[in-house]
């Protein structure tokens, strides 16, 4: 029998950036709220500290401020018909676990979407017709706007720090932002970083070709700032530790560097570390959440009833817990019908390996996840004309390395010997020489990709692991193809000596093996109505009123940005509703 | 493939030459390979590989990363030790793994590694099959083979040209060429990478982590010289 504990207003699943925003929404309101967060405590001290952190091999290869695979993983199948198998070593995407999740280890590009990107299929249905889009194509509008989130994007931009160009402030066009953004009401907080020496071969090469590069928007702060919580972040120094590592600077925004500082010592905040959350509980008319259960860190089964329960854990988590609480028809590829885990979908990414003479210093190793990079958004989203190439979507093209870890990121030409003197010759020659040119691609979604429940394999404690049924279909097959195209004549103006393409061609399926992207989507989208999404527009259950389900889970297709500034601007916008309507009559904020 | 005095080099750091010749191999190394001559495999004591698998380990990370031609070999930079301390960490038992059952035999090799072995487990049946192979085909175990038949042999593993009985050859030579690459390049606190010679050898500056007077420099090469967890400066 479960310990019961004392009833709270709110209980937060997932302390990473959703469940910050959330745990100051609603202790700023006065609820007594408890997060409940499966992974350890962590703090920028003692957890990230110099020089402990610039370790590549404990954070870079091991990932020891991952999910520990060994305890719950997913598992992948190409294809409804096939046995899925264990995602037992991590590549294709890495799992955030602990306070703070994976805005840790995150590289702070911080994008907004694009207008169009939120109204997909009728933005697509008008500018093309229907036809253009593909009968197994399953995208579908957001049931909230690019203007409608707008405030909110902004206001996550000022709690970042977030150092960048903006170009299209209402309405007025700059010169050295991204001309393709929507109209923002302020610009970034914080100044750009200078491009590091790859991303200004890049710039060049970029401009030759009549393109306009801009700094990529960067939560790595670039001067001492203070954000509108008070809290204080310092300017970047290019560490190269950056992905895949906690910011020993305070530069990099993090929920320990932004939010956290403010909610430490309220007193109607408890925070619960390594809490793992088992199931969401219904109460006996099965249409409101009493609470949730979750086993403690001594191993022992908790219930903690909640009047209002926050679903802020990683994408895939939260599927997962709806499923294993059975909220929400689940959904059947075969019939079309069900919401639960459908329309997931993921990136689709290319690489230009760049190898320049020896005279060329690239100095690899200066670098942070987003600071001092530049990116183009030319043939991103539905910036250019689509109606010749046969496919909907587009990728951003960026050039800076996020590092040059030597074990990681070492690059050397095709053709070179994996082992052996070749091979020792070859890191020398090229490691101070070689930069990397990448595009990150949107990937659609559709009816046969999708999140459910496996029938085998199971967690260390015995629930079913989530299981993902997942490959490529031919949209994203040419999108990356155009995409690299542009790319690698980018490349190209910038006069390597050698450069080499890694893409995804048609007979290429899916291979967790390679790290590609961690922005895995869907699985709880967010929709107009019960019969086509998980939750409404303000992230709150169609089936469960008292249950909100935040992050890129609500995603109903992806987009060729990063996403952590899209689901923080939707987390946003439904705390502010939460705030103003919500709390004072809860019940449905959209009527089914 | 390398002269024979490199080969000699090799030689003793395996620890396969008589003790009463040591005196002058040693002095020969280290005038071979200058100021990274720590003899690197003789002084560690290895705590979870035999003497067996030990001898195997040496000879193989001296062919992945010879000590011929310029720059630091994996046996220099404390290869072996790295991967013998791997061994009892977490990693070595497999923590950092989903390793429940069941496992499948048939599964796409894209949808990843499918096996029940720990890299522990991994080795102790990878070096056996390995001997076991080349005892079979050439009436020696991997380190009696001379250094173009090692070279031979390791590119048939990585080709899965050689068949064993346990655990496949390609991913036997996959974990030891990963955990190989990872001593050499590791912080030198994990036992490889002594002295910092891998990255000093490429140029990179290591636990450095600090480049804003160099971020309006950009196009001239960095000047300073690596630095481990440790605080060790390559002076």
């Amino acid at each position: 029998m479960a310990e019961r504990k004392k009833n709270v207003d709110a209980v937060i699943i997932g302390y990473g950036w959703t469940g910050a925003i959330l745990a100051k929404t609603l202790t700023d309101a006065g609820l007594s709220v408890v997060a409940l967060e499966r992974g350890p405590a962590r703090d920028t001290s003692p957890d990230f500290e110099f020089p402990r952190i610039a370790d590549e091999l404990k954070y870079g290869v091991r990932g020891d401020l991952w999910q520990p695979l060994a305890n719950e993983t997913v598992t992948v199948r190409h294809n409804t018909n096939d046995v899925a198998a264990p995602y037992r070593k991590y590549g294709s995407f890495v799992l955030g676990n602990g306070v703070g999740g994976a805005g840790v280890h995150w590289n702070g590009q911080l994008w907004r979407a694009s207008p169009e990107d939120l109204n997909l299929r009728s933005h697509i249905e008008a500018r093309y017709g229907k036809k253009f889009i593909p009968p197994d194509m399953t995208i579908q509008d957001y049931p909230v706007t690019f203007a409608e989130l707008e405030p909110h994007f902004d206001h996550f931009e000022k709690v970042c720090g977030v150092s960048g160009t903006a170009a299209n402030l209402r309405g007025q066009i700059k010169h050295g932002g991204n001309p393709f953004e929507g109209p923002r009401s302020d610009d970034y907080p914080t100044p750009p970083l200078p491009a590091i020496y790859a991303a200004q071969l890049f710039e060049k090469a970029a401009a030759e070709l009549g393109y306009k590069s801009f700094p990529v928007p960067a939560a790595n702060s670039s001067i001492a700032y203070t954000n509108p919580y008070g809290v204080r972040l310092g300017p970047c120094n290019l560490c190269g530790f950056c992905e895949r590592f906690g910011c020993f600077l305070y530069s990099k925004a993090s929920p320990q560097t932004t939010i956290l500082p403010i909610l430490e010592g309220r007193s109607n905040l408890e925070v619960r570390t390594n809490s793992y959350v088992t199931k969401i509980l219904l109460d006996n008319t099965g249409k409101i959440a009493s609470g949730v259960l979750y086993i403690d860190e001594s191993g022992r089964e908790v219930e903690q009833p909640a009047s209002l329960v926050v679903l802020s854990a990683f994408q895939m988590h939260n599927v997962r817990l709806l499923l294993l609480s059975k909220i929400g028809i689940p959904y059947d590829p075969a019939a079309g019908k069900g919401v639960v885990g459908k329309n997931y979908a993921y990136q689709m990414c290319a690489e230009t390996a760049a190898y320049f003479s020896e005279d060329v210093e690239i100095n690899p190793f200066i670098g942070a996840g987003a600071a001092g990079q530049r990116v183009i958004d030319e043939f991103n989203s539905d910036h250019f004309d689509h109606s010749r190439v046969g496919f909907i979507g587009g990728s951003l093209i960026y050039a800076g390395a996020t590092g040059g870890r030597p074990i990681d990121q070492m690059m050397v030409p095709p053709g070179t010997p994996a082992w052996g003197g070749g091979w020792k010759a070859a890191i020398r020659k090229h490691y101070r020489h070689s930069a990397p040119v990448a595009t990150q691609g949107s990937v659609m979604s559709y009816r046969d990709r999708y999140l459910s429940l496996d029938p085998t394999y199971t967690d260390s404690h015995g629930l079913p692991l989530l299981r993902m049924t997942f490959d490529w279909h031919d949209n994203e097959y040419k999108m990356a193809a155009y995409s690299a195209a542009k790319m690698e004549e980018v490349v190209r103006a910038m006069k390597p000596e050698k450069q080499a393409t890694i893409l995804m061609r048609p007979g290429n399926p899916y291979d967790v093996r390679i790290y590609q992207s961690t922005h895995t989507t869907g699985g709880a989208i967010m929709g107009s109505n019960p019969s086509n999404s998980v939750i409404n527009r303000y992230s709150q259950s169609w089936d469960v009123s008292n249950l909100f389900v935040y992050g890129a889970s609500a995603f109903p297709q992806n987009i060729g940005y990063n996403p952590t500034g899209l689901l923080a601007g939707l987390a946003y916008f439904s705390a502010a509703k939460l705030r103003d309507t919500y709390l004072k009559s809860p019940g449905p904020l959209v009527q089914a | 493939m390398g002269n024979s005095s490199r080969l000699d080099r090799r030689q003793f750091l395996l620890g396969v030459v008589p003790a009463a010749t040591l005196g002058t191999l040693g002095v020969a190394a280290c005038s071979n390979n200058g100021p990274t001559s720590t003899s690197s495999s003789s002084n560690y004591a290895p705590t979870y590989f035999n003497s067996a698998e030990w001898a195997f380990i040496n000879a193989a990370v001296g062919r992945l990363i010879p000590s011929e031609g310029a720059g630091p070999g994996g046996l220099e930079a404390g290869v072996p030790e790295f991967i013998d301390r791997q061994m009892e960490l977490p990693y070595g038992h497999g923590a950092y793994f989903y390793l429940k059952g069941p496992f499948l035999d048939n599964s796409p090799p894209t949808l990843g590694y499918q096996l029940r072995y720990t890299p522990r487990e991994i080795y102790r049946l990878g070096i056996a099959a390995a001997n076991s192979a080349t005892q079979k085909s050439q009436g020696k175990v991997f380190t009696q083979l001379v250094a173009a038949d090692q070279d031979h042999f390791l590119a048939a593993m990585e080709k899965g040209e050689a068949t064993f009985a346990t655990v496949p050859a390609a991913v036997f030579f996959a974990q030891l060429l990963t955990n190989t690459k990872e001593g050499y390049f590791s912080d030198p606190l994990y036992g490889g990478n002594r002295g910092m010679v891998a990255w000093k050898w490429i140029g990179f500056p290591g636990a450095r982590a600090d480049f804003t007077d160099w971020i309006d420099q950009a196009g001239r090469r960095y000047p300073y010289g690596a630095v481990s967890i440790s605080g060790a400066t390559d002076g």
